[in-house]
């Protein structure tokens, strides 16, 4: 090994070191921080080091060298500025698809560095090679997968495109895809002419399959979508780190591929629902005769009197969902909970795991909105607290309250972990209209005798309720 | 014998990975979630590292294009997934005025 081999390497295992300390730092708001911070001089580090390897290229290349370093330098710049801009200008709520859109570059550049592999006819054992295609399939689907969550995300494409014999098409598409994998390893191995043919078409067909895979998925699958697409290049960077012998890589890509099998199956399983349920199904289009449910009356409840009832009461947890950040509102929401603790009142947040649009994304917007994440509690650590609360107030959400999921087999949610809001003596919910939640059900919760429903937009309500708190004086 | 040794190395390595990933993501509170999926989204943007050494290498146009690419959405991935996470973290704060608090603070100004 040549002295700038043992820098690159051993930069490698300094990074990978840093990686998996700024992950641990994760497990703690406190320490999250600094975990990121640490993590990110180590990718500044290693890329630096990496251009070491500019003064040890084969002869072949030497006359090529510095247009090269030209167009790294520039693509590092172009692609840097460009996608530093946007996550210093993202909207929190936008947050799932930018997520899926950064995700997906990450295919695309470990599919590239497989194509270059490819292209390069190093010869290679068929195991080096089948890697190679194999990481190239992964990365390509994730690159297209997640391009199409981002669109669909972003409100740019219609969601989902379902067609019938969907299921047998994409099923095509993958054999086809695959014997061309295969197809693509064995003309390199045997160097065999129109090698380069099978691998063009290759992966026309891996980003072609990652476009049909993920549009007969619903918006509201997405956030299993765009983790798990998390986990493919995250597989994707492995595999390549494999073919190009950089354990860095490797061990980068295997602790994400970890990590993001575990935060799908989390999501899927907070979602009632399997993986292959969440990809071969056609969720939504089931449910709809399902929307009759209970009858009866709702009561409704003037936000000043509900207003006026919590700020009397002794404890209020409140669960907000995704309609809240739809109407703005968490600000003014925080500035009402405020109020409320400075009447002495004991105030919670309970967030559910599906929450918002990826795991996690309610926290953030809470976060965002200035509310101190001690004041925020998961649903396995809040649930039994309920049923001592004086007043649950639910704001924008309704699938994750729906008492019909412990109850009632016949229900399409049946069995999904919900927030115990129905056993608070009171609760409030905070609804724009009569309309069902995402999955079409009905929610007996809204016909309950403890339950009083506050008509309006969330920011609307919100605002009325802090004007009567504040009529009302601190004490 | 050397490539299916190292192969067999790789998959050592790919084993203590994958149980590395997952005993540190298991740790991790759901409050964080978010975070996580943009800082491991990050994490993986080291690809950027093994599509340079691909570029300095090319011979070809071709190989450039693909090579340039490869680095320029690799770039997009290192740096948006920095960039979303940090700024996602810098935001979770405690309660105001608890001696966590003045913990965290020296935290973060370092």
């Amino acid at each position: 090994m040549t002295a700038i081999e043992y820098i690159v390497g051993l930069s490698g295992l300094l990074v990978s070191a840093l990686f998996i300390y700024g992950l641990k730092g994760m497990s703690s708001p406190v320490t999250a921080v600094k975990g990121i911070v640490t993590a990110g001089w180590g990718m500044a580090f290693v890329v630096a080091v990496c251009f070491l390897q500019a003064f040890e290229v084969p002869e072949d290349v030497l006359p090529h060298l510095p247009v090269n370093l030209g167009l790294a330098v520039l693509a590092l710049a172009l692609g840097g500025l460009w996608a530093g801009w946007r996550g210093r200008t993202v909207e929190m709520t936008a947050m799932p698809q930018m997520v899926a859109l950064y995700n997906g570059m990450g295919g695309g550049s470990a599919a590239a560095v497989a194509a270059i592999a490819l292209m390069k006819h190093d010869g290679g054992t068929p195991l080096h090679l089948g890697v190679t295609v194999t990481g190239a399939l992964i990365g390509c689907i994730s690159l297209t997968g997640s391009l199409i969550a981002w669109a669909k995300l972003d409100g740019r494409m219609p969601n989902p495109i379902r067609f019938s014999g969907q299921k047998v098409f994409n099923g095509i598409v993958f054999i086809v895809t695959l014997a061309l994998g295969l197809m693509t390893v064995v003309t390199q191995v045997q160097g065999t002419p129109g090698g380069d043919l099978f691998a063009l078409l290759f992966f026309a067909g891996a980003l072609l399959f990652g476009i049909c895979m993920t549009a007969p998925i619903g918006g509201a699958d997405m956030p299993v979508v765009i983790s798990l697409y998390n986990t493919f290049t995250g597989l994707a960077v492995g595999l390549e780190g494999y073919v190009m012998s950089n354990p860095a890589l490797m061990i980068a890509g295997m602790v994400v591929g970890a990590a993001g099998t575990l935060l799908t199956l989390l999501m899927a399983k907070a979602m009632n629902r399997s993986l292959s349920n969440v990809l071969f199904s056609n969720f939504g289009a089931t449910s709809a005769q399902a929307a009759a449910g209970p009858h009866g009356e709702m009561k409704s409840v003037d936000p000043g009197d509900a207003a006026t009832t919590m700020r009397y009461a002794s404890s209020v947890i409140i669960i907000p969902g995704y309609g809240l950040a739809v109407a703005q509102a968490q600000q003014k929401l925080y500035e009402f909970v405020k109020m409320l603790q400075a009447s002495g009142v004991d105030v919670k947040f309970a967030i559910h795991p599906v929450a918002g649009r990826m795991p996690g994304h309610m926290n953030v917007l809470l976060a965002e909105a200035g509310v101190p994440y001690d004041m925020i509690y998961d649903m396995d650590d809040i649930n039994d607290s309920f049923a001592t609360t004086d007043v649950a107030l639910v704001i924008g959400a309704n699938d994750v309250v729906n008492p019909s999921a412990r109850t009632d087999k016949s229900s399409p949610i049946y069995g999904m972990p919900i927030l115990n809001a129905d056993q608070a003596k009171q609760v409030f919910v905070i609804k724009r209209g009569q309309g069902t939640g995402y999955s079409g059900v009905q929610n007996p919760l809204f016909f309950a005798k403890n339950t009083s429903m506050v008509f309006g937009d969330a920011q609307a309500v919100l605002s009325k309720m802090v004007e009567t708190l504040k009529s009302l004086g601190t004490n | 014998m050397l490539t299916s040794m190292t192969f067999i190395i790789a998959l050592y390595i790919f084993m203590l990975a994958a149980f590395t990933g997952y005993v540190v993501i298991s740790r991790v509170p759901s409050i964080l979630h978010t975070p996580l999926m943009s800082g491991s989204n990050f994490i993986h943007g080291i690809v950027v590292v093994g599509a340079l050494t691909a570029l300095f290498s090319a011979t070809n146009v071709m190989e450039q294009v693909v090579g340039f690419l490869g680095v320029l959405l690799g770039a997009g991935n290192v740096m948006g997934g920095y960039v979303v996470t940090d700024r996602m973290l810098a935001m979770f704060r405690p309660s105001t005025k608890k001696p966590a608090q003045a913990a965290t603070d020296k935290k973060t100004a370092s």
